[in-house]
């Protein structure tokens, strides 16, 4: 069986599947809004957060930074990188190059302060071999889902990839 | 309930129309907008914080602004016009070419549809470009559900009633 025939198999099967390192919390939040200049009272407002979503929550956008791994841990020797498919793609296809050509998110339960998120990874498809202008490659499609302690799914995040060669 | 702060309009479905303008939004960028967006993103790559390797290894002029932190400016330039009631279903963008210090960039959107769902959401659809000078750097198209009247939250809206 070659690499694309068992990299196929993969093809709607979750992977890598990992619980964030600590919980939603104010000050990424916090610094989040302060780096865009963001004064949605939703955010900065207790009682208005209360009226409005039942509490504090995170804006929508920040998924993905709830499973980015710290700079450095201890005792850590390897980490699993947050499209880890994506580079098991580009190495088992032996292309050395790659691009995101587009980038879903899709919103659905709020993240609240204090949630603990799972994330994981699915394959959705890969494409026959394309010659574009960057190199002679495969397009792939991956889904970042997310979901709550209580098993919720919070938003879905889709790619588009495509690793080449020159 | 708490009136929203006067900086904020709350925008109503009945009020947006297809072709409406957002306001335009532009921001001098500078080295410490791309380092304070890449790391409250908690992105320590060093093309977003480190000029040298920004130009050494990624072959560009200047370190420059992450995705996640282009997201959040999405989402800012949105709920600036919707108001906090405005809730984001789905966001879509495409990056073209990259965001340096002192580049200026500006923001703008445009209404291209408007539907209710079977649930009663009212959806809008805009499209944004983010530009720096004539240069489109990233194409991004969002659905955000706005309040039908006063008393109606999208934020409200339940697992069921929420298709976004």
């Amino acid at each position: 069986m070659n690499n694309i025939s068992e990299l196929k198999e993969l093809i709607g099967v979750a992977q890598y599947r990992q619980q964030g390192e600590f919980d939603v919390e104010r000050g990424y939040i916090w610094t989040t809004l302060a780096s865009v200049e963001n004064g949605n009272p939703l955010y900065w407002d207790n009682e208005l957060a209360r009226e409005l979503a039942g509490g504090n929550i995170a804006p929508p956008t920040m998924l993905s930074v709830w499973f980015r791994p710290h700079y450095w841990a201890p005792g850590r020797v390897q980490q699993v990188l947050p499209l880890q498919v994506h580079f098991d793609l580009k190495e088992k296809l032996n292309l050395p190059e790659a691009v995101m050509t587009s980038n879903t998110m899709v919103f659905y339960e709020p993240v609240r302060i204090g949630d603990r998120l799972t994330t994981q990874q699915v394959l959705r498809s890969i494409s026959d071999e394309k010659q574009t202008k960057l190199g002679t490659g495969r397009f792939w499609d991956i889904d970042v889902e997310y979901e709550n302690q209580n098993r919720e799914l919070v938003g879905v995040e889709s790619y588009t990839g495509f690793g080449y060669r020159k | 309930m708490k009136p929203i702060s006067s900086q904020f309009q709350e925008r109503l479905f009945g009020g947006v129309k297809i072709g409406d303008e957002l306001p335009q939004l532009s921001y001098k960028v500078t080295a410490t907008t791309v380092i304070l967006g890449a790391l409250a993103s908690r992105d320590w790559r060093p093309m977003h914080h480190d000029k040298d390797f920004a130009i050494e290894r990624n072959g560009v002029k200047d370190i420059f602004m992450n995705t996640p932190n282009q997201a959040a400016w999405f989402e800012r330039y949105i709920t600036d016009w919707s108001g906090p009631k405005g809730r984001l279903g789905r966001m879509k963008f495409q990056m073209k070419g990259s965001v340096f210090p002192n580049d200026e960039m500006t923001f703008f959107g445009k209404v291209t549809d408007r539907c209710a769902d079977e649930c009663g959401c009212g959806w809008i659809t805009l499209d944004i470009e983010l530009r720096v000078m004539d240069e489109l750097k990233t194409s991004c198209q969002a659905r955000i559900a706005l309040p039908a009247d006063d008393d109606d939250n999208p934020w409200k809206k339940g697992r069921q009633d929420w298709k976004p």
